[in-house]
C-alpha cells in the first residue's frame, strides 16, 4: 500500500484537500454555533413546504403578500423563521381577528400539520429562528432561581412578577403566561411577536431561556402557600376584598348584634 | 380621725374587691362606670372595629418581631422556597422568607397582621365618615374629631412603614416613588432625601428606621391617641340617634355591664375570627413572587395598599407635559437655575384640601350655620343635605383618584385602553365631585320629603280599595307616634343672611358665609308640624290605624 | 290622593320657621314600651338559648383543638401544598376559636340578659361653678410666680427655652452616614458610574454585549462594567441602569449635537423614570415607545425618548455609546445631565 503522502501528487489530491478543507471548517463553524443555537427540532421536506405554500396563499397573503414580501397590511415574513410562525399560528394568533397592534389570541384554526408546514414554508423564505428541540425545553435541566432572576429584570415589567400580565399602552397588553407551552414561551421570547421586544440567543441564552420556562412551570405548578391568590394582581385585588367581602360581612355582624331578637 | 369600723366583705369577690379597692381607690371607677349606659347602634361599631383590628395588630406584630430582622445587610437566601434559592437579598427580605416559609405558622401570622391592618385603616376611614355624615362632631366633640384625623393619618404611617420592611420589589418601588417626590420638595428635598435614606438611594439604613417608626413611634402615638380618643368619648359620653325618649339631655341604651360590656367584648372575637378566616383563604402581599428589592426590575401592576392609593392616583393623573410645555419650570436666579417641579407637587395639592376640610371641617360648618350649641343628638344624613353633599363631593373625588392608582388594572380587566382611562378619570376628577354633590343633595331633599309624605299620609298597606264611582285608591297605615316621631324630630337650618358686626359693618367674609348660607339652606325640607298633620287628616278618608307589630329594626 | 308637595320651599306657610315655639312640634312620646322576648316569657326558650351558647363555646374549643393538629400534625412543611394547608387549617381553627366565643357571648347578652333600656342623664361637662374656680386657681398660680412683674426673667426664659429644642434638630444631620457635605449630597446626583471606555454589560449576568448581538426589535437590560464586582452596588445601580435598543438609523430623528451619541441604529437611554424614579422597563418593539408601568409616563425613541404621555416632565437621558476595538458596547462618557426624578437644583 502506498503511503498517504506517495499520492501527493494524484489528481484528485487537490479535490480530497478540498473537501477535507470544508468539512473541517464547516465542521467546526457547526460544533462552535450549537453550542449558541438551540437545534431545530424537525427538519423539513420539499412537499411541507409546498403544502405550506398553498396554505399561505389561501389564509395569509392577503395581509403579508403572495410571496410574504409584506403589503400595507401586514408586514414581511421573509427571515422571521419557523418559530415565529408556529408561535403565531399555533396559539391562534394568526390568522389575525382584526389588524392593529394586539394580536388575540383565539382558538386555533390549523392542525399541528398544517401549522408545521406553513412554518415549513415561511422557514424556506430566509433564514430565522427555528422551532426549539426538546433540549431546550427540558424544564428537569433547568434553574428556576436563576430563572426567576432573569424573568423579573426582562419581563416582569409587561407580564408582572407572578407572570399575571399586565397593561401596555393604547389598549395594548402582555398577556397571563399560565397555560402556555414551554414550546411557545421559547417561540416568543426568540421571536418578539409585535410590540414584545426580540430576546435572541445572544440577549437571553437557550440556557437561561430554559431557566425562565423552569421557573414559569414551576410557580404555575405550586400556587400560592397562603391560599387563593386573587389573580396574583397584588393590593389592588387585595383592597377590593377587604372593602367588599371583609368589610361587608363585618358589617352583617355589626347588624345582627344590634338587632332585637325574637 | 378615720372611721373605726371595717367593711367587712362577705363575699369572694368582695373580698378580692375589697383588697384592691383599700390600695388603689377603684370602687369610685366601678361606681361611676359600672352601669353607664351606652347606646346600641350597628353604626356606632366602627370605631370599636378600628380598635379591636389595632388589638389584633400589637398581638401579631409582636409575634413578628421575634423573628424578623431590618438589616440590610447583604445575604443568600437558603431556605425552603425553591424559586428564590440562591438568590441574593436582604437579611430583611431573607427572614420574611423564613417567616413564611420556616417558621410554623409564621405565613399565617404574617397574613393576619396584613389583612387587619388594611381593615384598620377602612374601618377609621368607616367610623370617620359615620361620624361626618351624622354630625356627630359638632361640639362638644371638635377635638375629638381632631384626635380622630390624627388617629387615620398615624394609621396610613403604620401601614406605610409596615409593608414597606420585607424589602421585597413591591414595596421598594414604592420607596423609590416616595424619594422621587421627596426629591421635588423645592429647596430642602435633596437633604431630606439624604437624610432619611442615608445617603443616596436605596442606601443600608431606611428599613431599620422604617421598623423603628413602626414598632416603637408610630403605635406609641396611636396609643395615646387612642386613650385621649376613649377618654373623650367617657366624658362627652356617646352621641345617640334621635327618636322617642331620646333627648339632647340624656342616654338611652344598655349599661356597660353585663350587656354592653358582653357585647362589645364578644366583638372583638368576632373581628379576629373574621381576620383569621380571611387569613386562612386568601393570599396577601405574597413576597416570594415580587422577589427583593433591586433598582432594576418593575412589576406591572406597581400599587400602593389601598389607603396610599389614592396619593398615587394623583400623580398618575397629573400631566408632565401639555405638547411642549413641560410642567416642571426651570426658574432663573442669581446663583443659577432652580427646578419647580409642578407635575410632582400639584397632586400634593387635592391631598392636601381633603385632609385640611376634614380637619378643619367642624370649625367651617359653625361658621356657615352660626350654630354653636352642644349637640348630643345625631343627624340622620337626609335631614343634612348639605352635609351630606359636601361629604359625598369629598368621597367622589377621592375615590377618582383611588381609582387612578389602578389605572392599568382596569384597562386590562375591562379590554380597554390605558391612555383613554386615565382621559376618563382627569375629567371626573373636576366633574365628579360637582356632580355627586349636586346628586347627593337632591337624593336628601327628595328623601325628606318622602319621609314628610309618610308622616302625613302613613304608609301604603297594600289594600286597594274601590269607591262606590269606580275609582281604586290604596289605604294607607298612619305612623304610630313613636315611629312618627323618629321622622319629625329634626331640626332644618334656616338661611342666615350677612348679619352686621357690633359696629355695624358687615365685613366681606360675612358677606360670603351669607351666600354659602344661602347656597346650602335655600332648598329646604322641614320637619312635619301637629298642624299640618291635622290639616292632612282632613283631606282625606279615615286612614287604617298604625299598628305597633309592624317591623322593627330600630333603624 | 292627595297633594304631595307638602313642605316643599315654595309652599308659603307649610315650612316651620326656626323659634316658632315648641307648641308647634310633635311632642316626645317618650320610650316606647318593652317588648318581651321569647327567652324572657318561655323558660324552654330561654333553656335552648342556653344549650345554643353553650353549643359555641363548645365549637371554640374545638377550634383551638384544630390549631393544635395544624401546627403539629401538619408540622413542618415539606411543600408549598402542605404549607398552603397548614395556613388554611390554621385560620379555620383561630376563626371557630374566635368566633364560637364571641358569637356566644353576644347570643347570651342579646337573648339572655337584660334587655331594658336605660336611660341616664348627662351632665355638664363642666359646671360654671367649677370653671370660675379653676380660671381663679390658675389667676393665683401665675400671680405667684410673679412673672407679670418680672420682665427680665419672663425675658430671658423665653430665649432659653426657645433656643434649647435646636440641638435636637441639628444633632440628626449625621441622619446621612455618608458624612457628604450640602453641595455634595446635591453633586452626587449628577454623576453615575458610567465613563468614557465602561462596557455596557447585562443585567444581571454582568457579560458585556457586542453591537452584533444587538438585532432589530431587541431590548436589552444594562448596567456598566465593574457593578456586580461592588460590595454595595445598589446605590450606583440606582442611577446607572440603561435600556439598550436597536432601531433602524432612519427612524431615529436625531437632533445636531447627539449625531455621534448612537451607533448604526443603537441606542441606550437611561431606565430611571424622569417622574418620581421607577425604571422604564417597558419597551414596545413596534411603536417605539417606553413605557413606565408606576404611573404610565410613555417615551418616543425616535423622538429621543420626549415624553409623549403621562405625569413625566422631561425626557430620558441618553447615554452617548459606541464600540471598542473588539466590537463590544462601551459608553463614550458619563450621561450629560443628571438621571432620575427631577429636583430644585438641577437646572
Amino acid at each position: 500500500m502506498k503511503a498517504l503522502s506517495q499520492r501527493r501528487r494524484h489528481p484528485l489530491a487537490a479535490v480530497a484537500l478540498l473537501l477535507m478543507g470544508l468539512l473541517i471548517t464547516g465542521g467546526l463553524y457547526a460544533a462552535a454555533s450549537s453550542v449558541n443555537e438551540a437545534k431545530a427540532a424537525t427538519t423539513y421536506s420539499a412537499s411541507d413546504v409546498n403544502e405550506g405554500n398553498k396554505l399561505f396563499v389561501a389564509n395569509c397573503a392577503t395581509c403579508h403578500g403572495m410571496n410574504a414580501e409584506g403589503s400595507p397590511s401586514g408586514p414581511s415574513l421573509v427571515g422571521v423563521g419557523a418559530a415565529a410562525v408556529d408561535f403565531q399560528v399555533g396559539t391562534g394568533r394568526m390568522p389575525m381577528q382584526m389588524n392593529g397592534p394586539q394580536a388575540q389570541q383565539k382558538p386555533r384554526q390549523f392542525t399541528d400539520e398544517e401549522t408545521m408546514q406553513l412554518a415549513a414554508y415561511v422557514a424556506s423564505l430566509g433564514a430565522g429562528p427555528a422551532v426549539p428541540g426538546e433540549e431546550v425545553l427540558d424544564t428537569s435541566k433547568g434553574n428556576s432561581a436563576a430563572g426567576g432572576e432573569v424573568f423579573r429584570v426582562n419581563c416582569a415589567m409587561c407580564h408582572n412578577a407572578a407572570a399575571a400580565g399586565g397593561a401596555l399602552t393604547r389598549g395594548k397588553f402582555a398577556p397571563a403566561l399560565a397555560g402556555v407551552s414551554e414550546k411557545h414561551i421559547y417561540e416568543a421570547m426568540v421571536t418578539g411577536p409585535q410590540n414584545m421586544p426580540v430576546f435572541n440567543d445572544s440577549n437571553i441564552t437557550p440556557d437561561e431561556k430554559r431557566d425562565v420556562i423552569t421557573f414559569l412551570k414551576e410557580i404555575e405548578a405550586q400556587g400560592s402557600p397562603g391560599g387563593a391568590q386573587l389573580g396574583s394582581l397584588g393590593p389592588v385585588s387585595e383592597g377590593l376584598l377587604i372593602w367588599t367581602a371583609g368589610l361587608g360581612i363585618v358589617i352583617a355582624f355589626t347588624i345582627w348584634l344590634t338587632s332585637r331578637p325574637s | 380621725m378615720s372611721s373605726t369600723t371595717e367593711y367587712r366583705p362577705k363575699t369572694s369577690t368582695g373580698r378580692i374587691a375589697n383588697f384592691v379597692d383599700t390600695r388603689v381607690g377603684g370602687s369610685a371607677m366601678v361606681k361611676e362606670f359600672g352601669r353607664k349606659i351606652f347606646p346600641d347602634h350597628w353604626s356606632f361599631m366602627f370605631g370599636e372595629v378600628a380598635l379591636y383590628t389595632f388589638v389584633i395588630l400589637l398581638i401579631s406584630g409582636t409575634f413578628l418581631t421575634f423573628f424578623f430582622d431590618p438589616s440590610m445587610a447583604h445575604t443568600v437566601y437558603e431556605g425552603s422556597y425553591n424559586p428564590l434559592k440562591g438568590v441574593h437579598m436582604s437579611v430583611a427580605m431573607a427572614s420574611t422568607m423564613d417567616i413564611s416559609f420556616d417558621v410554623r405558622g409564621g405565613l399565617f401570622m404574617r397574613q393576619v397582621h396584613h389583612w387587619s391592618a388594611l381593615l384598620f385603616v377602612a374601618a377609621v376611614s368607616v367610623h370617620m365618615l359615620r361620624v361626618f355624615f351624622t354630625g356627630a362632631f359638632r361640639r362638644p366633640r371638635e377635638l375629638n374629631w381632631v384626635v380622630g384625623g390624627t388617629l387615620l393619618v398615624l394609621a396610613m404611617a403604620a401601614g406605610f412603614t409596615g409593608y414597606s420592611l420585607p424589602d421585597d420589589l413591591l414595596s421598594g418601588n414604592g420607596l423609590r416613588i416616595i424619594d422621587g417626590v421627596i426629591k421635588a420638595l423645592p429647596v430642602v428635598g435633596t437633604y431630606i432625601s439624604a437624610f432619611l435614606f442615608g445617603g443616596e438611594f436605596p442606601g443600608t439604613a431606611i428599613i431599620g428606621r422604617l421598623y423603628m417608626l413602626h414598632i416603637m413611634l408610630v403605635p406609641a402615638m396611636i396609643l395615646l391617641m387612642i386613650a385621649i380618643h376613649l377618654f373623650m368619648v367617657v366624658v362627652h359620653k356617646h352621641t345617640q340617634y334621635r327618636g322617642p325618649g331620646r333627648t339632647n339631655d340624656n342616654v338611652v341604651g344598655f349599661p356597660v355591664g353585663p350587656v354592653y360590656a358582653a357585647k362589645a367584648g364578644g366583638f372583638f372575637f368576632i373581628v379576629f375570627g373574621i381576620v383569621a378566616a380571611i387569613s386562612g383563604f386568601f393570599t396577601i402581599n405574597p413576597i416570594w413572587n415580587y422577589g427583593p428589592y433591586d433598582p432594576s426590575p418593575v412589576s406591572a401592576g406597581t400599587q400602593p395598599d389601598w389607603y396610599i392609593g389614592w396619593v398615587d392616583g394623583a400623580l398618575r393623573l397629573m400631566p408632565g407635559v401639555l405638547g411642549n410645555f413641560s410642567f416642571e419650570w426651570v426658574i432663573p436666579f442669581p446663583w443659577g437655575d432652580n427646578n419647580l417641579i409642578l407635575n410632582v407637587l400639584l397632586p400634593m395639592v387635592p391631598a392636601a384640601i381633603l385632609i385640611g376640610a376634614m380637619f378643619g371641617w367642624p370649625w367651617i360648618e359653625r361658621w356657615v350655620t352660626k350654630d354653636d350649641r352642644e349637640h348630643h343628638l345625631l343627624d340622620r344624613p337626609r335631614n343634612a343635605p348639605f352635609r351630606t353633599g359636601v361629604g359625598v363631593a369629598g368621597v367622589i373625588w377621592y375615590c377618582v383618584m383611588w381609582c387612578a392608582a389602578s389605572s392599568d388594572l382596569i384597562a386590562t380587566h375591562f379590554h380597554v385602553s390605558l391612555n383613554d382611562v386615565t382621559y376618563w378619570l382627569r375629567v371626573l376628577f373636576f366633574l365628579g365631585p360637582i356632580v355627586g354633590f349636586i346628586v347627593a343633595r337632591r337624593i336628601a331633599l327628595a328623601l325628606q320629603r318622602k319621609d314628610r309624605e309618610i308622616v302625613l299620609h302613613g304608609r301604603e298597606a297594600g289594600i286597594i280599595q274601590m269607591s262606590p264611582e269606580g275609582g281604586f285608591s290604596e289605604q294607607h297605615v298612619a305612623l304610630d307616634e313613636y315611629k312618627r316621631y323618629k321622622l319629625v324630630a329634626f331640626e332644618s337650618h334656616e338661611v342666615i343672611p350677612a348679619e352686621p358686626d357690633r359696629a355695624g359693618h358687615v365685613t366681606k367674609s360675612e358677606k360670603a358665609r351669607g351666600a354659602i348660607s344661602k347656597f346650602f339652606f335655600e332648598d329646604r325640607v322641614a320637619p312635619v308640624t301637629p298642624a299640618e298633620l291635622e290639616a292632612a287628616h282632613g283631606h282625606h278618608a279615615p286612614e287604617l290605624e298604625g299598628s305597633s307589630q309592624s317591623a322593627s329594626i330600630d333603624h | 290622593m292627595g297633594d304631595h308637595s307638602h313642605g316643599s320651599p315654595n309652599e308659603p306657610g307649610a315650612v316651620a320657621k326656626a323659634g316658632q315655639g315648641s307648641v308647634d312640634t310633635f311632642q316626645d312620646p317618650g320610650l316606647p314600651p318593652h317588648r318581651p322576648r321569647l327567652a324572657d316569657v318561655d323558660p324552654r326558650a330561654a333553656k335552648r338559648a342556653e344549650r345554643q351558647v353553650t353549643l359555641l363555646f363548645v365549637l371554640s374549643v374545638l377550634g383551638t383543638l384544630l390549631l393544635f393538629v395544624a401546627y403539629f400534625v401538619v408540622g413542618h412543611a415539606e411543600s408549598i401544598g402542605d404549607i398552603r394547608l397548614q395556613n388554611t387549617l390554621l385560620g379555620i381553627g383561630t376563626a371557630f376559636a374566635m368566633l364560637g366565643i364571641g358569637v356566644g357571648v353576644v347570643h347570651w347578652a342579646k337573648t339572655l340578659m337584660p334587655d331594658h333600656e336605660i336611660t341616664e342623664q348627662r351632665h355638664e361637662i363642666r359646671p360654671e361653678a367649677d370653671r370660675e374656680v379653676a380660671e381663679k386657681m390658675l389667676g393665683d398660680i401665675i400671680e405667684e410666680t410673679g412673672i407679670k412683674r418680672r420682665p427680665l426673667i419672663r425675658n430671658s426664659l423665653i430665649a432659653a427655652v426657645a433656643l434649647a429644642p435646636i440641638p435636637a434638630i441639628f444633632m440628626f444631620r449625621d441622619l446621612d452616614r455618608t458624612g457628604a457635605s450640602a453641595g455634595q449630597i446635591v453633586d452626587r446626583l449628577r454623576h453615575t458610574m458610567w465613563d468614557k471606555g465602561v462596557k455596557l454589560v447585562r443585567d444581571p449576568s454582568g457579560t458585556p454585549i457586542k453591537a452584533s448581538d444587538v438585532q432589530l426589535g431587541s431590548a436589552f437590560h444594562v448596567i456598566p462594567e465593574g457593578l456586580n464586582e461592588m460590595e454595595d452596588p445598589l446605590n450606583e445601580k440606582a442611577k446607572a441602569v440603561v435600556l439598550l435598543m436597536r432601531l433602524d438609523p432612519k427612524q431615529l430623528h436625531v437632533s445636531p449635537e447627539r449625531e455621534t451619541w448612537n451607533y448604526d441604529g443603537i441606542v441606550a437611554y437611561s431606565k430611571i423614570c424622569t417622574h418620581v424614579g421607577c425604571p422604564v422597563a417597558l419597551y414596545e418593539q413596534q411603536t417605539h415607545h417606553l413605557l413606565c408601568p408606576c404611573h404610565q409616563s410613555t417615551f418616543d425613541l425616535t423622538q429621543e425618548c420626549k415624553v409623549i404621555f403621562g405625569p413625566a416632565g422631561h425626557a430620558l437621558p441618553q447615554l452617548p455609546i459606541t464600540v471598542d476595538s473588539e466590537g463590544y458596547l462601551v459608553a463614550q462618557s458619563d450621561f450629560h445631565e443628571p438621571v432620575g426624578p427631577s429636583y430644585w437644583e438641577r437646572g
